[in-house]
C-alpha cells in the first residue's frame, strides 16, 4: 500500500512563530490551473502585529555587533544550502523548470553570502570624517532607517524576495514582506529556514496576501519608517508616495525584473535604507602647545 | 565681605551704542527678478515691500513671479542646461563656484548688513556666521564639479537638469548656497525662490553671479510667497525640487509631487533635544544652551528647543542659565554688542506670542529677563519654560524662537526615551565629561545631527539633515552631492 503524503500548512511568520492569519481567511495559490495550496489571506490587522514584532526586535538588531549580523546572514545561507531540495520541488510545483529551480536557489544561496559579507563593511563606504573649519572632531556615519515595510517582486518568488530582505537587514533594519502572491510557497519556507538561522524573531516578518488590500497600511502605518515597492504599476507608485507623506516614510521603487542580474548586488541597495548622522565634538586647544613633536 | 560669582545687575550695565556703519552700499528702490542672466520686470506686474523688522521701515520693492514668470525662469534654466552647462567639463564649471565664492568674500560686509536688515538678526552672527559659511560652502563645492566620479564609487553620476529650490527666511543667503552650490558642482541649473520676507541678499547673490559671469540661465532667482512656489513645484520641467522650510508645508509639497518624476530632497523642522548630565562642564553648558536656542532669535530648524536636565543639578543650571539670559543684549540687529536681534517678521511674533500663552496655560512657569525692547518692530524676549510636561505642546511643536521648555531626568534611559518621543529628528545635543557616555547618547540619538559638547555648529563639509518628519536628504559634505545626481 502506497503511503499517504503528509500536505503542509502554509502560514505566515510573525515574531518567530508561525500563526494562522487573525482573519481566518484564505486564498488558493494557482499553478498549472490546479489549487497547489491555500496561502493565508492576511489582513490588516496581521500586518499590525508584524509592525509591533519588527518595531520591538529593530533596536537589539541594529546594536548587533556587525560580526554578528554577517555570521547571522551567512547562517541562513547555510541553513538554505541544506534545504535546497525543497525548494526546488516548490520552484518546480510552482511551475519552474527543474534547471531554472536549481539555479535560482543557488543564486539565492550566494546572494545571502553576498549581503552577508557586506555587513561588517558598508559603514566604511559610507562613513566620512568631515575636515571641518574649526577645532572639532566631526564624522558622518549610515544609521538603519528602521522598520521596512516591503512588497516583494511578484514575478521573483525566491530570488527576488532573498536579494530585498538581504539588503535590508544587512543594514541593520527589520521588515515587514508581502510575499509574491502567486509565487508565495518559497517565501513561507524560507520563513522557517529564517526561524533555524539564528535570525531573531520579528527581524522578518512574511505575510501572504494581496498588494491592494494591504497597501494603505502598508504605506501609512506611522510607525513603519521606508517602504519598498518592487514594480512598475504607475497608479500603485503614486498612491504609495502619497500615503507615504504621512510620516515622511521613505519610498524606494525597484523593479520587478531579472533578479539573475548581477546589479542586484551592490552595496547601493544597502545605503536606500540608511540615514547619516553627523556627529561633532570639540577638541581642546590648548594655547600655545603649538605642535607636538 | 561676602564672596559672591554673580554679576551685579542692578549697577549700570549700559553699553555705547556701536552699530554698524550702512554707508558702504546703497540698496536699490526696486529688485527685479533675475532670469536668463538679467534682472527683468516681472509679467506679473506686481512688487512687495520688504521691509526691516527692527524698525518696520520700508527696504525696496521686491518683485512677485507669478505662473508666466515661474515658466520663463524655468525654459532658460532648460535652455542653459541644454546648450550650456551640461556640455562644460567639470573643471569649468568648479571655476565659476569659485568666482561666487570669492565675490560673496569681497563683498561680505555688504551682505552682512543687508541680511542684518532685512531678516532682524544680529550683525555679528550675519557678519561671523551667515556670510563666511556661505562663501565656504559655494569655495567646497566649487572643487567637487570636477571629482564627482571619486564621491560615488562604481557609479556613473549625472546630473538631473533643472532644480527647482525654495529656502526659508531664517538663514537667506546661507540657505541659497546650500542649495545653490552643490546643485551646480553636480551640473544642475537651478530656479531658486528666495522667502518672501527676506528676498535682498538673494538678488545681492544675483548681481555676484552676473559679475562672476556665469552663463545666462544657469541660476534664476525669482522672488514670492507661497504660491510663486507653488508654481516652481507643479512646473512639468523641473526634474528635482530642494525645499527647506516647515514639515506642513513639506509634506504638501510632497503631495503635488507624487506620482510624478520628480525628485525631492526635504530639510523640514525639528524640535532638538539639548541634554545636560550632572557631570557636563555646567558653565559651558550653559553657554550651550543659549547658543542652542537664543542664536538666530531662536529662529532655527536645528535649535534645541527641549532641555532636558539631570535632576541633580536642575536648581543650579537654571539659575546659571537666567543669570546668563540677563546679560543678553536685546535689540537694534545692527549695534555689533546685540545678541538678540528682531524676530523676522510680524506673523512670526504673533506665531510665538501664542506659543508662550499656551505654554502659560499649560501651567509651566515662565521667565524672561526684564530687558527694554524697542518701540517699533518686532521682538521678544528670550524666553525659558520650567515644569514643562513631555505632553504639553511647547515641548512638543515647533515654535522657531527664543521659547525653551525644560524639563528634567533622572536616568539615561529615560532621557533618551524622552528625546526620541518626538515625530521629528533633526539635532540633538548631549552635555557630559564622560566619553562613553556621549557615544551611548549619541547613538542613541534618531537624529542626523548631534553635538556633543557643542551646538549649532555648522560647516559645508559636514552632512546636516533629518530622520523621520524632519525630512530627507543631506546638504553639506560628500552627502550632499547625491541630492542633486542620478545614476545609470
Amino acid at each position: 500500500m502506497s503511503r499517504i503524503e503528509v500536505l503542509k500548512t502554509y502560514k505566515i511568520y510573525i515574531g518567530g512563530s508561525f500563526p494562522r492569519t487573525e482573519s481566518g481567511r484564505y486564498y488558493p495559490l494557482i499553478a498549472n490551473k490546479k489549487t497547489v495550496a491555500n496561502m493565508c489571506l492576511s489582513s490588516v490587522k496581521d500586518f499590525r502585529n508584524a509592525v509591533v514584532a519588527a518595531r520591538g526586535a529593530q533596536g537589539g538588531w541594529s546594536h548587533k555587533t556587525a560580526y554578528n549580523r554577517c555570521q547571522i546572514l551567512y547562517r541562513i545561507a547555510e541553513v538554505l544550502e541544506g534545504r535546497k531540495a525543497q525548494f526546488v520541488e516548490e520552484l518546480e510545483l510552482q511551475g519552474s523548470t527543474k534547471a531554472k529551480a536549481q539555479q535560482e536557489v543557488d543564486l539565492s544561496i550566494d546572494r545571502l553570502i553576498y549581503y552577508a559579507g557586506w555587513c561588517d563593511k558598508y559603514t566604511q563606504l559610507y562613513s566620512t570624517v568631515n575636515p571641518v573649519s574649526g577645532s572639532f572632531f566631526n564624522f558622518s556615519v549610515p544609521e538603519p532607517t528602521g522598520v521596512v515595510s516591503v512588497f516583494a517582486p511578484q514575478k521573483s518568488g525566491l530570488l527576488g524576495l532573498v536579494t530585498q530582505i538581504a539588503s535590508i537587514i544587512a543594514g541593520g533594519n527589520t521588515c515587514v514582506v508581502l510575499a509574491a502572491e502567486q509565487l508565495a510557497l518559497c517565501a513561507v519556507t524560507f520563513a522557517e529556514v529564517l526561524a533555524t538561522s539564528d535570525v531573531p524573531g520579528g527581524v522578518v516578518n512574511i505575510l501572504t496576501g494581496n498588494q491592494t488590500e494591504l497597501l494603505t497600511q502598508f504605506a501609512a502605518h506611522k510607525d513603519v519608517n521606508a517602504i519598498l515597492y518592487c514594480g512598475k504599476d504607475a497608479e500603485m507608485i503614486a498612491k504609495i508616495q502619497d500615503l507615504a507623506i504621512e510620516n515622511l516614510k521613505r519610498v524606494v521603487i525597484r523593479e520587478d525584473g531579472d533578479y539573475f542580474d548581477e546589479k542586484h548586488e551592490s552595496p547601493y541597495l544597502i545605503f536606500d535604507f540608511q540615514e547619516t548622522k553627523t556627529t561633532w565634538h570639540p577638541i581642546e586647544v590648548i594655547a600655545g602647545a603649538g605642535a607636538g613633536y | 565681605m561676602k564672596k559672591t560669582h554673580k554679576i551685579d545687575f542692578s549697577s549700570d550695565w549700559n553699553l555705547a551704542p556701536a552699530p554698524e556703519s550702512t554707508t558702504h552700499f546703497k540698496l536699490k528702490d526696486t529688485y527685479d527678478l533675475f532670469i536668463n542672466g538679467k534682472f527683468v520686470a516681472p509679467k506679473s506686474g506686481k512688487y512687495f515691500d520688504t521691509i526691516n523688522p527692527a524698525n518696520e521701515k520700508v527696504l525696496a520693492k521686491v518683485a512677485e513671479a507669478n505662473e508666466a514668470d515661474i515658466d520663463s525662469a524655468v525654459k532658460a534654466a532648460r535652455k542653459a542646461y541644454d546648450t550650456v552647462w551640461s556640455k562644460l567639463s567639470g573643471k569649468e564649471r568648479g571655476k565659476y563656484i569659485y568666482r561666487i565664492a570669492r565675490i560673496i568674500q569681497e563683498r561680505a560686509r555688504e551682505f552682512a548688513v543687508v541680511e542684518t536688515l532685512n531678516g532682524g538678526k544680529a550683525i555679528r552672527e550675519s557678519r561671523d556666521v551667515d556670510v563666511p559659511l556661505a562663501a565656504a560652502h559655494f569655495f567646497y563645492y566649487a572643487g567637487w564639479a570636477d571629482k564627482l566620479e571619486y564621491a560615488f564609487p562604481n557609479r556613473k553620476p549625472k546630473a538631473l537638469g533643472v532644480a527647482g529650490q525654495i529656502i526659508p527666511w531664517n538663514f537667506p543667503l546661507l540657505m541659497a548656497a546650500w542649495k545653490i552650490a552643490p546643485a551646480l558642482a553636480a551640473g544642475n541649473t537651478v530656479v531658486i525662490k528666495s522667502s518672501e520676507t527676506t528676498p535682498l541678499t538673494a538678488y545681492l547673490l544675483a548681481e555676484v553671479i552676473q559679475e562672476a559671469g556665469l552663463p545666462a540661465g544657469v541660476v534664476n532667482i525669482v522672488s514670492g510667497a507661497g504660491l510663486t512656489g507653488s508654481f516652481i513645484v507643479n512646473h512639468p520641467d523641473v526634474d528635482k525640487i530642494a525645499f527647506t522650510g516647515s514639515t506642513a508645508v513639506g509634506k504638501i509639497i510632497m503631495k503635488a509631487i507624487a506620482g510624478t518624476p520628480k525628485k525631492s530632497t526635504m530639510e523640514l523642522g525639528g524640535k532638538a533635544a539639548n541634554i545636560i548630565f550632572e557631570d557636563a562642564a555646567l558653565d559651558q553648558a550653559v553657554e550651550g544652551i543659549v547658543n542652542g536656542i537664543f542664536f538666530n532669535q531662536g529662529h532655527v530648524c536645528c535649535a534645541g528647543s527641549r532641555l532636558y536636565v539631570q535632576e541633580s543639578v536642575f536648581d543650579v543650571v537654571v539659575q546659571k542659565l537666567k543669570d546668563r539670559m540677563n546679560s543678553l543684549n536685546v535689540g537694534d540687529p545692527l549695534d555689533k554688542n546685540t545678541d538678540i536681534g528682531a524676530i523676522n517678521s510680524k506673523k512670526q511674533l504673533e506665531t510665538i506670542a501664542k506659543y508662550i500663552e499656551i505654554g502659560k496655560n499649560e501651567g509651566a512657569e515662565m521667565y524672561q529677563p526684564s530687558c527694554d525692547l524697542p518701540s517699533k518692530g518686532f521682538w521678544c524676549r528670550p524666553t525659558i519654560f520650567t515644569k514643562v510636561s513631555q505632553s504639553n505642546r511647547i515641548a512638543q511643536e515647533e515654535i522657531f524662537g527664543p521659547v525653551l521648555a525644560i524639563q528634567t531626568f533622572r536616568t539615561v534611559d529615560e532621557v533618551i526615551e524622552k528625546a526620541n518621543n518626538t515625530p521629528y529628528g533633526l539635532s540633538a545635543g548631549v552635555w557630559t565629561d564622560k566619553g562613553s557616555k556621549i557615544f551611548n547618547m549619541t547613538s542613541q540619538m534618531r537624529a542626523g545631527v548631534v553635538w556633543a559638547n557643542t551646538f549649532n555648529k555648522f560647516d559645508p563639509a559636514s552632512p546636516f539633515g533629518g530622520y523621520k518628519e524632519s525630512g530627507f536628504g543631506r546638504e553639506g559634505g560628500v552627502h550632499g552631492l547625491e541630492a542633486y545626481l542620478k545614476f545609470e
